[in-house]
Protein backbone atom coordinates (compact mmCIF):
# COMPACT_ATOMS: atom_id res chain seq x y z
CA UNK A 1 0.00 0.00 0.00
CA UNK A 2 1.54 3.47 -0.92
CA UNK A 3 -0.02 6.33 0.43
CA UNK A 4 -0.32 9.73 -1.91
CA UNK A 5 2.17 11.68 0.67
CA UNK A 6 5.14 8.95 -0.66
CA UNK A 7 3.94 8.99 -3.56
CA UNK A 8 3.84 13.41 -4.23
CA UNK A 9 7.02 15.28 -4.29
CA UNK A 10 4.85 18.21 -2.69
CA UNK A 11 1.68 17.97 -0.90
CA UNK A 12 0.98 21.19 0.42
CA UNK A 13 -2.00 23.94 1.30
CA UNK A 14 -2.13 27.39 1.44
CA UNK A 15 -4.54 30.31 1.65
CA UNK A 16 -5.31 31.48 -1.64
CA UNK A 17 -7.10 34.77 -0.38
CA UNK A 18 -8.64 35.23 2.81
CA UNK A 19 -11.70 33.31 2.31
CA UNK A 20 -10.31 30.28 0.03
CA UNK A 21 -8.02 27.49 0.99
CA UNK A 22 -5.98 25.33 -1.93
CA UNK A 23 -4.76 21.91 -1.70
CA UNK A 24 -1.40 21.28 -4.39
CA UNK A 25 -0.54 17.55 -5.43
CA UNK A 26 2.94 17.98 -7.05
CA UNK A 27 4.57 14.60 -8.79
CA UNK A 28 8.17 14.35 -9.85
CA UNK A 29 7.48 11.50 -12.55
CA UNK A 30 5.00 12.05 -15.22
CA UNK A 31 3.96 8.55 -14.98
CA UNK A 32 2.99 9.33 -11.03
CA UNK A 33 0.78 12.16 -12.05
CA UNK A 34 -0.55 10.02 -15.18
CA UNK A 35 -1.68 6.97 -12.49
CA UNK A 36 -3.07 9.72 -9.94
CA UNK A 37 -4.85 11.46 -12.96
CA UNK A 38 -6.24 8.30 -14.40
CA UNK A 39 -7.21 6.30 -11.29
CA UNK A 40 -10.03 8.29 -10.65
CA UNK A 41 -8.69 8.21 -6.81
CA UNK A 42 -8.81 11.86 -6.61
CA UNK A 43 -12.93 13.14 -6.82
CA UNK A 44 -13.92 16.21 -5.76
CA UNK A 45 -16.69 13.58 -4.10
CA UNK A 46 -13.94 12.26 -2.00
CA UNK A 47 -12.05 15.45 -1.45
CA UNK A 48 -15.82 16.92 0.07
CA UNK A 49 -16.21 13.51 2.07
CA UNK A 50 -12.51 14.04 3.45
CA UNK A 51 -12.69 17.01 4.53
CA UNK A 52 -16.40 17.62 5.65
CA UNK A 53 -17.77 19.64 3.09
CA UNK A 54 -20.61 19.57 0.32
CA UNK A 55 -19.00 19.45 -3.36
CA UNK A 56 -20.02 23.29 -4.03
CA UNK A 57 -17.63 24.20 -1.86
CA UNK A 58 -14.72 22.97 -3.91
CA UNK A 59 -14.54 26.05 -6.29
CA UNK A 60 -11.29 24.71 -8.49
CA UNK A 61 -10.64 20.85 -8.90
CA UNK A 62 -7.91 21.00 -11.75
CA UNK A 63 -5.06 18.88 -13.32
CA UNK A 64 -2.46 21.20 -14.94
CA UNK A 65 -0.14 18.88 -17.01
CA UNK A 66 2.85 20.35 -17.85
CA UNK A 67 3.51 21.49 -13.76
CA UNK A 68 2.66 17.51 -13.39
CA UNK A 69 -0.15 18.72 -10.52
CA UNK A 70 -3.44 18.58 -9.24
CA UNK A 71 -4.70 21.92 -7.75
CA UNK A 72 -8.17 21.69 -5.32
CA UNK A 73 -9.25 25.03 -4.39
CA UNK A 74 -11.70 25.16 -1.46
CA UNK A 75 -14.45 27.66 0.35
CA UNK A 76 -12.90 28.66 3.74
CA UNK A 77 -15.39 28.22 6.91
CA UNK A 78 -14.16 31.00 8.10
CA UNK A 79 -12.40 33.66 6.83
CA UNK A 80 -8.26 33.59 7.35
CA UNK A 81 -7.66 35.92 10.82
CA UNK A 82 -11.17 35.91 11.88
CA UNK A 83 -12.42 35.17 15.20
CA UNK A 84 -12.56 30.90 15.05
CA UNK A 85 -10.06 30.60 12.32
CA UNK A 86 -7.68 28.05 13.20
CA UNK A 87 -4.85 28.11 10.66
CA UNK A 88 -4.31 31.86 9.29
CA UNK A 89 -2.16 30.52 6.28
CA UNK A 90 -4.12 27.54 5.44
CA UNK A 91 -0.44 26.15 5.47
CA UNK A 92 -1.32 22.46 7.45
CA UNK A 93 -4.64 21.91 5.86
CA UNK A 94 -3.16 19.08 3.51
CA UNK A 95 -2.80 16.55 6.19
CA UNK A 96 -6.14 14.70 5.77
CA UNK A 97 -4.88 14.02 1.66
CA UNK A 98 -1.80 12.26 2.92
CA UNK A 99 -3.26 8.76 4.12
CA UNK A 100 -4.96 8.55 0.52
CA UNK A 101 -3.79 4.90 -0.66
CA UNK A 102 -3.09 5.23 -4.11
CA UNK A 103 -2.81 1.69 -5.08
CA UNK A 104 -7.26 1.17 -4.31
CA UNK A 105 -9.28 -0.19 -7.37
CA UNK B 1 17.82 41.92 -29.72
CA UNK B 2 16.18 43.49 -26.61
CA UNK B 3 16.76 41.98 -22.91
CA UNK B 4 15.11 43.55 -19.95
CA UNK B 5 16.17 42.88 -16.63
CA UNK B 6 14.43 42.25 -12.95
CA UNK B 7 15.99 41.74 -9.84
CA UNK B 8 13.79 40.80 -6.79
CA UNK B 9 15.67 40.62 -3.95
CA UNK B 10 13.55 38.62 -1.46
CA UNK B 11 9.82 37.65 -1.37
CA UNK B 12 9.05 40.06 1.16
CA UNK B 13 10.73 43.39 2.02
CA UNK B 14 11.69 42.99 5.49
CA UNK B 15 12.62 39.12 5.07
CA UNK B 16 15.89 39.80 4.67
CA UNK B 17 18.16 38.00 2.04
CA UNK B 18 22.33 37.51 1.34
CA UNK B 19 23.70 40.64 0.30
CA UNK B 20 26.00 39.01 -2.12
CA UNK B 21 23.13 37.07 -4.16
CA UNK B 22 21.66 40.88 -4.68
CA UNK B 23 24.87 42.27 -5.60
CA UNK B 24 25.48 39.33 -8.72
CA UNK B 25 22.92 40.59 -10.42
CA UNK B 26 24.78 43.70 -11.12
CA UNK B 27 27.40 42.28 -12.98
CA UNK B 28 25.01 43.02 -16.03
CA UNK B 29 22.85 45.46 -17.02
CA UNK B 30 19.74 45.84 -14.47
CA UNK B 31 16.35 47.47 -15.89
CA UNK B 32 14.37 47.64 -12.29
CA UNK B 33 15.05 46.42 -8.75
CA UNK B 34 11.63 45.25 -7.15
CA UNK B 35 10.28 43.76 -4.03
CA UNK B 36 7.00 43.24 -3.17
CA UNK B 37 5.96 44.23 0.85
CA UNK B 38 2.46 42.87 1.11
CA UNK B 39 0.36 40.00 1.82
CA UNK B 40 -3.38 38.97 2.93
CA UNK B 41 -1.66 35.57 3.97
CA UNK B 42 -1.26 36.88 8.14
CA UNK B 43 -4.82 37.87 8.41
CA UNK B 44 -6.92 41.15 8.46
CA UNK B 45 -5.23 42.42 11.71
CA UNK B 46 -1.90 44.33 9.59
CA UNK B 47 -5.08 46.19 7.38
CA UNK B 48 -7.46 46.94 9.97
CA UNK B 49 -4.63 48.07 13.12
CA UNK B 50 -2.39 49.70 10.45
CA UNK B 51 0.95 47.70 11.22
CA UNK B 52 3.39 45.36 9.99
CA UNK B 53 4.67 41.88 10.42
CA UNK B 54 8.09 42.47 9.52
CA UNK B 55 9.91 45.15 11.85
CA UNK B 56 10.95 48.82 11.08
CA UNK B 57 14.61 47.70 11.61
CA UNK B 58 14.69 44.63 9.03
CA UNK B 59 13.18 47.13 6.64
CA UNK B 60 15.95 49.21 6.53
CA UNK B 61 18.40 46.69 6.21
CA UNK B 62 16.57 45.68 3.24
CA UNK B 63 16.14 48.58 1.82
CA UNK B 64 20.06 49.70 2.57
CA UNK B 65 21.00 47.06 0.30
CA UNK B 66 18.57 47.53 -2.47
CA UNK B 67 19.16 51.23 -2.83
CA UNK B 68 23.31 50.77 -2.83
CA UNK B 69 22.50 49.80 -6.19
CA UNK B 70 19.75 51.92 -7.46
CA UNK B 71 20.45 55.18 -6.65
CA UNK B 72 23.96 55.14 -8.10
CA UNK B 73 23.02 53.20 -11.15
CA UNK B 74 19.83 55.09 -11.99
CA UNK B 75 17.93 51.86 -11.20
CA UNK B 76 14.18 52.11 -10.42
CA UNK B 77 13.53 50.70 -6.98
CA UNK B 78 9.74 49.91 -6.31
CA UNK B 79 8.33 48.60 -3.55
CA UNK B 80 4.85 47.05 -4.05
CA UNK B 81 1.70 46.64 -1.01
CA UNK B 82 3.99 49.33 1.06
CA UNK B 83 3.74 47.90 4.60
CA UNK B 84 1.97 44.76 4.70
CA UNK B 85 -1.24 46.05 3.46
CA UNK B 86 -0.78 48.92 1.36
CA UNK B 87 -2.81 51.55 3.45
CA UNK B 88 -2.06 54.73 3.80
CA UNK B 89 -0.24 54.17 7.54
CA UNK B 90 1.77 51.54 5.97
CA UNK B 91 3.10 53.92 3.12
CA UNK B 92 3.81 56.34 5.19
CA UNK B 93 6.02 54.00 8.16
CA UNK B 94 8.18 52.97 4.70
CA UNK B 95 8.34 56.52 3.28
CA UNK B 96 10.16 57.59 6.95
CA UNK B 97 12.36 54.53 6.69
CA UNK B 98 13.39 55.75 3.32
CA UNK B 99 13.79 59.12 3.96
CA UNK B 100 16.71 58.37 6.53
CA UNK B 101 18.07 55.95 4.43
CA UNK B 102 18.20 58.81 1.38
CA UNK B 103 19.16 61.27 4.24
CA UNK B 104 21.98 59.37 6.05
CA UNK B 105 23.58 58.04 2.32
CA UNK B 106 23.32 61.67 0.90
CA UNK B 107 21.21 60.51 -1.72
CA UNK B 108 18.88 62.33 -3.64
CA UNK B 109 15.58 60.70 -5.00
CA UNK B 110 12.21 61.80 -6.93
CA UNK B 111 10.18 59.38 -5.43
CA UNK B 112 6.88 58.82 -6.98
CA UNK B 113 3.72 57.82 -3.72
CA UNK B 114 0.86 55.75 -5.14
CA UNK B 115 -1.97 55.70 -2.90
CA UNK B 116 -4.18 53.17 -2.94
CA UNK B 117 -6.40 54.16 -0.12
CA UNK B 118 -10.61 54.67 -1.03
CA UNK B 119 -12.98 56.90 0.83
CA UNK B 120 -15.71 55.34 2.03
CA UNK B 121 -18.31 58.00 0.39
CA UNK B 122 -16.90 56.52 -3.11
CA UNK B 123 -17.50 52.19 -1.97
CA UNK B 124 -21.01 53.27 -1.14
CA UNK B 125 -21.56 55.33 -4.18
CA UNK B 126 -19.75 52.57 -6.13
CA UNK B 127 -22.29 50.38 -4.37
CA UNK B 128 -25.12 52.13 -5.22
CA UNK B 129 -24.17 52.09 -9.03
CA UNK B 130 -23.86 48.18 -8.50
CA UNK B 131 -20.39 48.01 -9.41
CA UNK B 132 -19.58 45.97 -6.21
CA UNK B 133 -19.39 42.12 -6.38
CA UNK B 134 -17.79 39.62 -3.65
CA UNK B 135 -14.92 37.75 -5.14
CA UNK B 136 -16.02 34.61 -4.45
CA UNK B 137 -19.64 32.87 -3.50
CA UNK B 138 -18.43 32.37 0.34
CA UNK B 139 -18.15 36.08 0.78
CA UNK B 140 -21.68 38.19 1.78
CA UNK B 141 -22.30 41.23 -0.47
CA UNK B 142 -21.24 43.93 0.93
CA UNK B 143 -23.23 46.14 2.84
CA UNK B 144 -23.65 50.08 3.65
CA UNK B 145 -23.49 49.39 6.90
CA UNK B 146 -20.14 47.06 6.24
CA UNK B 147 -18.03 49.66 4.47
CA UNK B 148 -19.01 52.52 7.53
CA UNK B 149 -17.18 49.94 10.13
CA UNK B 150 -14.12 49.30 8.32
CA UNK B 151 -11.29 51.24 9.28
CA UNK B 152 -9.50 51.90 5.75
CA UNK B 153 -10.23 50.11 2.80
CA UNK B 154 -7.85 49.72 -0.32
CA UNK B 155 -7.67 48.49 -3.69
CA UNK B 156 -5.53 46.40 -5.70
CA UNK B 157 -3.94 48.41 -8.71
CA UNK B 158 -2.62 47.14 -12.04
CA UNK B 159 0.59 48.65 -13.63
CA UNK B 160 -1.30 51.47 -15.17
CA UNK B 161 -0.23 54.07 -11.91
CA UNK B 162 2.94 52.35 -11.84
CA UNK B 163 3.82 52.79 -15.50
CA UNK B 164 3.35 56.72 -15.39
CA UNK B 165 5.32 56.85 -12.39
CA UNK B 166 8.12 55.05 -14.42
CA UNK B 167 7.42 57.73 -17.51
CA UNK B 168 7.38 60.67 -15.11
CA UNK B 169 11.53 59.48 -14.14
CA UNK B 170 10.76 58.28 -10.52
CA UNK B 171 14.01 57.02 -8.95
CA UNK B 172 12.19 54.96 -6.45
CA UNK B 173 7.97 54.13 -6.32
CA UNK B 174 6.22 53.11 -3.17
CA UNK B 175 2.82 51.31 -4.14
CA UNK B 176 0.22 50.83 -2.05
CA UNK B 177 -1.85 48.32 -2.01
CA UNK B 178 -0.96 46.46 -5.91
CA UNK B 179 -1.70 42.73 -7.29
CA UNK B 180 1.77 41.40 -5.85
CA UNK B 181 3.11 40.76 -10.12
CA UNK B 182 2.47 44.76 -10.97
CA UNK B 183 5.42 46.83 -10.22
CA UNK B 184 7.21 43.73 -11.85
CA UNK B 185 4.83 43.92 -14.48
CA UNK B 186 5.28 47.56 -15.18
CA UNK B 187 8.94 47.60 -15.80
CA UNK B 188 8.63 45.19 -18.78
CA UNK B 189 5.79 47.14 -20.22
CA UNK B 190 7.44 50.33 -19.66
CA UNK B 191 10.01 49.07 -22.06
CA UNK B 192 7.55 47.66 -24.35
CA UNK B 193 7.78 43.82 -23.71
CA UNK B 194 4.56 41.90 -24.18
CA UNK B 195 2.17 41.87 -21.11
CA UNK B 196 1.71 38.15 -20.98
CA UNK B 197 5.50 37.39 -20.26
CA UNK B 198 5.69 40.17 -18.07
CA UNK B 199 3.06 39.89 -16.04
CA UNK B 200 3.65 35.38 -15.95
CA UNK B 201 7.25 37.17 -14.60
CA UNK B 202 6.15 39.11 -11.98
CA UNK B 203 3.79 36.63 -10.35
CA UNK B 204 7.27 34.19 -10.23
CA UNK B 205 9.76 37.25 -9.23
CA UNK B 206 7.32 38.16 -6.38
CA UNK B 207 8.00 35.64 -4.19
CA UNK B 208 11.62 35.80 -4.56
CA UNK B 209 13.76 32.78 -4.72
CA UNK B 210 10.82 30.28 -4.00
CA UNK B 211 10.59 28.77 -7.45
CA UNK B 212 14.23 27.25 -7.27
CA UNK B 213 15.55 24.83 -5.66
CA UNK B 214 15.91 24.32 -3.04
CA UNK B 215 13.20 26.83 -2.72
CA UNK B 216 13.22 30.18 -0.33
CA UNK B 217 11.52 33.62 -0.45
CA UNK B 218 14.46 34.89 1.44
CA UNK B 219 16.89 34.88 -1.68
CA UNK B 220 17.61 36.62 -4.57
CA UNK B 221 16.42 35.92 -8.04
CA UNK B 222 16.50 37.50 -11.78
CA UNK B 223 14.39 37.50 -14.33
CA UNK B 224 14.97 38.54 -18.31
CA UNK B 225 12.58 39.12 -20.39
CA UNK B 226 12.71 39.26 -24.41
CA UNK B 227 10.40 39.11 -27.24
CA UNK B 228 8.82 36.06 -26.81
CA UNK B 229 9.97 34.82 -23.86
CA UNK B 230 11.59 35.19 -20.29
CA UNK B 231 13.96 33.30 -18.38
CA UNK B 232 14.62 32.90 -14.14
CA UNK B 233 17.79 32.12 -12.61
CA UNK B 234 18.46 32.40 -9.14
CA UNK B 235 21.57 34.76 -8.08
CA UNK B 236 22.42 32.30 -5.11
CA UNK B 237 24.55 29.44 -6.80
CA UNK B 238 23.00 26.96 -3.99
CA UNK B 239 20.02 26.98 -5.78
CA UNK B 240 18.78 26.31 -9.21
CA UNK B 241 16.16 26.70 -11.23
CA UNK B 242 14.75 23.86 -13.07
CA UNK B 243 11.69 23.39 -15.21
CA UNK B 244 9.55 21.71 -13.24
CA UNK B 245 10.55 23.93 -10.06
CA UNK B 246 9.24 26.83 -12.08
CA UNK B 247 6.13 25.52 -13.84
CA UNK B 248 5.01 24.45 -10.13
CA UNK B 249 5.41 27.41 -9.01
CA UNK B 250 2.57 28.76 -11.23
CA UNK B 251 0.47 26.83 -8.51
CA UNK B 252 1.66 28.20 -5.45
CA UNK B 253 -0.88 30.27 -3.17
CA UNK B 254 -3.49 31.00 -6.02
CA UNK B 255 -7.28 29.61 -6.97
CA UNK B 256 -6.64 27.96 -10.39
CA UNK B 257 -3.53 26.71 -11.77
CA UNK B 258 -3.36 28.45 -15.31
CA UNK B 259 -5.96 30.99 -15.03
CA UNK B 260 -5.04 34.11 -12.83
CA UNK B 261 -7.08 37.15 -12.98
CA UNK B 262 -5.39 40.22 -12.31
CA UNK B 263 -6.88 44.06 -12.31
CA UNK B 264 -8.16 44.23 -15.45
CA UNK B 265 -6.93 41.14 -17.24
CA UNK B 266 -6.55 37.43 -16.91
CA UNK B 267 -3.88 35.25 -17.57
CA UNK B 268 -3.90 32.77 -19.25
CA UNK B 269 -1.05 30.24 -18.89
CA UNK B 270 -2.56 27.22 -19.82
CA UNK B 271 -0.33 27.13 -23.21
CA UNK B 272 3.37 27.98 -21.42
CA UNK B 273 6.43 25.93 -22.16
CA UNK B 274 8.64 25.73 -19.88
CA UNK B 275 12.35 24.29 -20.74
CA UNK B 276 15.79 24.44 -19.26
CA UNK B 277 17.89 26.70 -22.09
CA UNK B 278 21.01 26.43 -19.83
CA UNK B 279 21.74 24.57 -16.19
CA UNK B 280 19.62 26.99 -14.01
CA UNK B 281 18.41 29.01 -16.36
CA UNK B 282 14.31 28.11 -17.36
CA UNK B 283 13.27 29.72 -20.08
CA UNK B 284 8.95 30.41 -20.36
CA UNK B 285 7.17 30.57 -23.97
CA UNK B 286 2.95 31.23 -24.14
CA UNK B 287 1.71 33.70 -21.62
CA UNK B 288 -1.06 35.09 -22.89
CA UNK B 289 -2.46 38.77 -21.26
CA UNK B 290 -6.34 38.56 -22.47
CA UNK B 291 -7.95 42.09 -21.18
CA UNK B 292 -11.16 41.60 -19.69
CA UNK B 293 -14.89 43.59 -20.88
CA UNK B 294 -14.46 45.39 -17.74
CA UNK B 295 -11.83 46.57 -15.36
CA UNK B 296 -11.91 45.22 -12.08
CA UNK B 297 -9.84 45.69 -9.28
CA UNK B 298 -10.09 43.82 -6.28
CA UNK B 299 -10.76 46.25 -3.09
CA UNK B 300 -9.75 44.94 0.85
CA UNK B 301 -11.05 45.83 3.60
CA UNK B 302 -10.83 45.17 7.43
CA UNK B 303 -13.04 45.85 10.80
CA UNK B 304 -12.70 45.33 14.22
CA UNK B 305 -14.97 42.59 15.47
CA UNK B 306 -13.78 41.91 19.01
CA UNK B 307 -11.59 41.64 22.09
CA UNK B 308 -9.13 39.05 22.94
CA UNK B 309 -7.93 36.74 26.02
CA UNK B 310 -6.40 33.92 25.86
CA UNK B 311 -4.51 31.47 28.29
CA UNK B 312 -2.10 28.08 26.95
CA UNK B 313 -1.84 25.02 29.91
CA UNK B 314 -0.96 21.74 29.66
CA UNK B 315 -3.06 18.80 30.41
CA UNK B 316 -1.36 15.74 31.50
CA UNK B 317 -3.85 14.40 33.87
CA UNK B 318 -5.46 11.00 31.53
CA UNK B 319 -8.31 10.87 33.53
CA UNK B 320 -8.98 14.95 32.63
CA UNK B 321 -7.66 14.16 28.92
CA UNK B 322 -10.79 11.30 28.95
CA UNK B 323 -13.66 14.19 30.00
CA UNK B 324 -12.24 17.16 27.68
CA UNK B 325 -15.14 17.82 25.87
CA UNK B 326 -17.57 17.03 28.95
CA UNK B 327 -15.32 19.63 31.30
CA UNK B 328 -15.37 22.10 28.87
CA UNK B 329 -19.08 22.32 28.64
CA UNK B 330 -19.45 22.16 32.61
CA UNK B 331 -16.95 25.14 32.81
CA UNK B 332 -18.29 27.25 29.87
CA UNK B 333 -22.00 26.73 31.85
CA UNK B 334 -20.30 27.72 35.54
CA UNK B 335 -18.68 30.85 33.53
CA UNK B 336 -22.07 32.08 32.75
CA UNK B 337 -23.93 31.11 35.28
CA UNK B 338 -21.36 33.54 37.31
CA UNK B 339 -21.42 36.53 34.53
CA UNK B 340 -25.28 36.24 34.51
CA UNK B 341 -25.64 40.01 33.83
CA UNK B 342 -23.49 39.67 30.51
CA UNK B 343 -25.71 39.13 28.06
CA UNK B 344 -24.28 36.28 26.26
CA UNK B 345 -24.61 37.92 22.73
CA UNK B 346 -21.56 40.20 23.82
CA UNK B 347 -18.68 37.59 24.23
CA UNK B 348 -17.89 33.95 23.08
CA UNK B 349 -16.01 31.10 24.79
CA UNK B 350 -13.56 28.81 22.88
CA UNK B 351 -11.08 25.66 23.56
CA UNK B 352 -8.70 24.70 21.28
CA UNK B 353 -6.82 21.42 22.30
CA UNK B 354 -3.46 21.09 20.60
CA UNK B 355 -2.39 17.39 20.06
CA UNK B 356 -5.81 16.20 19.46
CA UNK B 357 -7.64 18.47 17.12
CA UNK B 358 -6.54 22.32 17.23
CA UNK B 359 -5.69 22.63 14.01
CA UNK B 360 -8.17 21.32 11.92
CA UNK B 361 -11.40 20.51 14.27
CA UNK B 362 -14.40 18.71 13.03
CA UNK B 363 -12.29 17.86 10.10
CA UNK B 364 -9.94 15.80 11.82
CA UNK B 365 -9.98 12.54 10.95
CA UNK B 366 -7.28 10.72 13.58
CA UNK B 367 -8.64 9.21 16.78
CA UNK B 368 -6.95 10.86 19.68
CA UNK B 369 -4.56 8.68 21.53
CA UNK B 370 -1.89 11.13 22.96
CA UNK B 371 -1.01 11.52 26.89
CA UNK B 372 -0.79 15.07 26.89
CA UNK B 373 -2.85 17.79 25.25
CA UNK B 374 -2.00 21.92 25.11
CA UNK B 375 -4.93 23.88 25.58
CA UNK B 376 -6.04 27.31 24.48
CA UNK B 377 -8.67 29.08 25.87
CA UNK B 378 -10.06 31.78 24.53
CA UNK B 379 -12.02 34.52 25.08
CA UNK B 380 -13.79 37.02 22.86
CA UNK B 381 -15.47 40.22 24.21
CA UNK B 382 -17.29 43.54 23.18
CA UNK B 383 -14.47 45.03 25.16
CA UNK B 384 -10.92 44.27 26.29
CA UNK B 385 -12.04 44.57 29.97
CA UNK B 386 -14.70 42.45 29.49
CA UNK B 387 -12.58 39.79 27.61
CA UNK B 388 -10.03 39.97 30.18
CA UNK B 389 -12.76 39.39 33.14
CA UNK B 390 -13.95 36.46 31.81
CA UNK B 391 -10.78 34.45 31.48
CA UNK B 392 -9.75 34.95 34.81
CA UNK B 393 -12.87 33.22 35.75
CA UNK B 394 -12.73 30.74 32.88
CA UNK B 395 -9.00 30.37 34.21
CA UNK B 396 -9.30 29.71 37.54
CA UNK B 397 -12.83 27.85 37.02
CA UNK B 398 -11.35 25.33 34.82
CA UNK B 399 -8.08 24.78 36.94
CA UNK B 400 -10.08 24.36 40.58
CA UNK B 401 -12.95 22.26 38.37
CA UNK B 402 -14.26 19.11 39.78
CA UNK B 403 -15.38 16.87 37.33
CA UNK B 404 -16.59 13.35 38.04
CA UNK B 405 -13.85 10.79 38.87
CA UNK B 406 -11.08 13.27 39.59
CA UNK B 407 -7.67 12.79 41.89
CA UNK B 408 -6.06 15.58 41.77
CA UNK B 409 -7.73 17.96 43.57
CA UNK B 410 -5.22 20.75 44.07
CA UNK B 411 -5.37 21.50 40.16
CA UNK B 412 -6.54 20.72 36.75
CA UNK B 413 -3.85 23.17 34.62
CA UNK B 414 0.31 23.19 34.52
CA UNK B 415 0.29 26.89 33.51
CA UNK B 416 3.86 27.27 31.44
CA UNK B 417 3.72 30.80 32.63
CA UNK B 418 3.11 33.88 35.30
CA UNK B 419 1.08 35.49 34.71
CA UNK B 420 -1.15 33.00 32.69
CA UNK B 421 -3.43 35.24 30.84
CA UNK B 422 -2.60 37.33 28.54
CA UNK B 423 -4.18 40.40 26.81
CA UNK B 424 -4.14 40.39 23.19
CA UNK B 425 -5.82 43.38 21.71
CA UNK B 426 -8.78 44.06 19.09
CA UNK B 427 -9.64 40.90 16.78
CA UNK B 428 -10.47 42.02 12.57
CA UNK B 429 -11.73 40.46 9.86
CA UNK B 430 -12.17 41.08 6.40
CA UNK B 431 -15.19 43.16 5.77
CA UNK B 432 -14.41 44.05 2.55
CA UNK B 433 -12.89 41.19 -0.20
CA UNK B 434 -14.92 42.38 -3.41
CA UNK B 435 -14.26 43.31 -6.82
CA UNK B 436 -14.83 46.94 -7.59
CA UNK B 437 -15.41 47.96 -11.30
CA UNK B 438 -13.71 51.32 -12.19
CA UNK B 439 -14.09 53.24 -15.63
CA UNK B 440 -10.36 55.29 -14.47
CA UNK B 441 -7.57 55.01 -12.78
CA UNK B 442 -8.45 55.92 -9.48
CA UNK B 443 -4.79 55.48 -7.84
CA UNK B 444 -3.82 59.09 -7.25
CA UNK B 445 0.50 59.73 -7.83
CA UNK B 446 2.21 62.08 -5.10
CA UNK B 447 5.91 63.14 -6.29
CA UNK B 448 8.95 63.50 -3.67
CA UNK B 449 11.82 64.81 -4.00
CA UNK B 450 13.99 63.46 -1.08
CA UNK B 451 17.71 64.43 -0.33
CA UNK B 452 20.79 66.62 -0.42
CA UNK B 453 18.89 70.31 -0.36
CA UNK B 454 15.00 69.08 0.64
Amino acid sequence: MTKLYEYAKVLRSKNAGPFEVTLDILFEEKEKYDHVKQSGILTKERIARLYHIEVSDIHHFVFFDQALGIKITMARDISSGSAGDRDVYGAQQHAPLMNIDIDEE
Amino acid sequence: MKEIRIVSPSGMLGYGFPKESFDRAFDQKIDGIVVDAGSTDAGPHKLGAGVSIVSERAVKKDLEIMLAQGIPNKIPTIIGSAGGAGAKQHVEDTLAILKEIIHEQNYEAKIAVIWADFEKDYIIDALDDNRITPLSNNIPDLTKEAVQETASIVAQMGHEPILEALQGGADIIVCGRAYDPSPFAAIGIYHGMDEGLSYHLGKILECGALCAEPGTTKDSILGTIYSDSFTVESLNPERKCTKTSVAAHTFYEKEHPYLLNGPGFQLDLSNCSFTEKSLGVVEVKGSTYVETEKHLVKLEGARKTSYRAFVIAGIRDPLLLANLEKVEKEVKKQVKNYYVEVPETEYEINFYYYGKNAVLGDKEPEIFQGHEVGVLFEVLAKTQELANALCATLRSTYLHYGYEGRKSTAGNLAFPFAPSDVTFGPVYQFSVYHLLEVTDNPFRIEWLEVGSND
